[in-house]
């Protein structure tokens, strides 16, 4: 015979489901983690506030008493006193996170993850510090 | 006897376009896990109804299933934990399904191939010289990572796998780190073409629930950062160092 079957590759009929846009609206982790993210907007927004901040500087001095006139309206203090909140909830979260990425060694023991979150912690304190100094 | 009832996705491809959920009420009995559970269905009250299973006590890593929205192996989920019920068995998220509960891996199993996870050597030595010696501490190091049963619990669970199919994901990842912290291993610049790029370790945004999950305690989220730090070195080194290997 001259016939040959045509050979039928296996191909299944796949039910896919796509994601929501909305998927971390149901559990707690992914709250958590889309909150964590979002605050890094914050913290651009200090950066871009920095930035404008040289800027007024750059441009003489009635231009820099017009921008710390604009920091002290109440409007921009209850921006600042939301972003603050914001960028303290970013800056615990990554540091609570560091031990996962940071496994150190010292001799043939690994350094505890709490040892690590509290040396970030410690850093944190000190630089605080450090500008508190400069500044006030 | 107290019941409970479980809701069932149901998908047949030949018969439906999209899937369906179908309500059994099985026994609750103490020791009952959800699989003792679907196998009750199949034996008793309903034999078309299709799942992959095998070793029944964790070690396989077949069975695993969306147990109210969660990644779970279903022989390790306990009927008296979901209590009063209804329990909601889905098959692993973020997988094609190809029918019921059983979903298609080819995905997984072509990253997991394309990391390389064997012992890679730029020369092998002769027999003569004898094997290769490990210290208990080295052992260590790699350890957690070798726990790995491949039960695709970590996928199922990752959003950013979910978003991004390209994703070579959590498992394949901690599965490299198991090779590439393995003193008698060599591969670990061929696997950085693949781990150190978008796709590889950068996708990861770090949401941690692929270790949640984990029932072996695996921690990729932790495998997948450890390279982040790693990769970011190598990065320097070659800007800095461009002479050194």
């Amino acid at each position: 015979m001259s016939h040959y079957p045509r050979y039928r590759q296996f191909y299944p009929k796949l039910y896919r489901k796509r994601m929501p846009i909305f998927w971390w609206v149901h559990k707690r982790a992914h709250i958590h983690f889309i909150a964590r993210e979002l605050t890094s907007v914050f913290v651009a927004l200090f950066a871009v506030e920095l930035v404008l901040l040289v800027r007024a500087l750059s441009e003489g001095p009635a231009a820099y008493a017009a921008f710390l006139d604009w920091l002290a309206s109440p409007l921009a203090l209850v921006l600042h006193a939301l972003a603050f909140a914001m960028l303290i909830f970013h800056s615990v979260t990554w540091f609570n996170l560091a031990p996962k990425a940071l496994v150190m060694r010292v001799g043939k023991t690994r350094v505890p993850a709490w040892a690590v979150a509290g040396a970030n912690y410690a850093a944190w304190v000190v630089v605080s510090a450090v500008l508190a100094w400069i500044i006030l | 006897m107290e019941k409970i009832a479980l809701e069932v996705f149901r998908y047949r491809p030949e018969e439906e376009q999209t899937p369906t959920f179908q309500t059994y009420e099985v026994p609750l009995h103490k020791d009952w896990v959800i699989l003792d559970a679907l196998n009750y269905v199949k034996d008793e009250l309903d034999g078309t109804l299709s799942f992959r299973h095998s070793c029944r006590m964790g070690v396989c890593g077949s069975c695993g299933m969306m147990v109210n929205g969660d990644a779970v192996l279903s022989c390790a989920a306990f009927l008296t934990d979901y209590r009063p019920g209804p329990i909601r068995v889905e098959p692993l998220a973020n997988f094609p399904v190809l029918r019921d509960l059983v979903i298609e891996m080819n995905d997984f199993m072509a990253k997991l191939n394309r990391v390389m996870p064997w012992v890679v050597r730029e020369q092998e030595k002769p027999v003569e010289e004898g094997e290769y010696l490990q210290t208990p501490e080295e052992l260590m190091d790699y350890k957690p990572y070798a726990m790995c049963i491949n039960c695709m619990l970590c996928y199922a669970a990752c959003p950013v796998y979910g978003l991004e199919p390209e994703f070579i994901g959590p498992a394949a990842i901690a599965l490299a780190q198991r090779y590439n912290l393995d003193n008698r291993d060599e591969g670990n610049a061929a696997r950085m073409e693949i781990l150190s790029t978008d796709e590889g370790v950068w996708q990861c945004t770090l949401v941690g629930e692929c270790s949640t999950v984990c029932p072996k305690a695996v921690d990729p989220a932790g495998a997948i950062q450890r390279y982040k730090v790693a990769s970011t070195t190598a990065w320097w080194k070659s800007k800095l160092l461009p002479w050194s290997r």
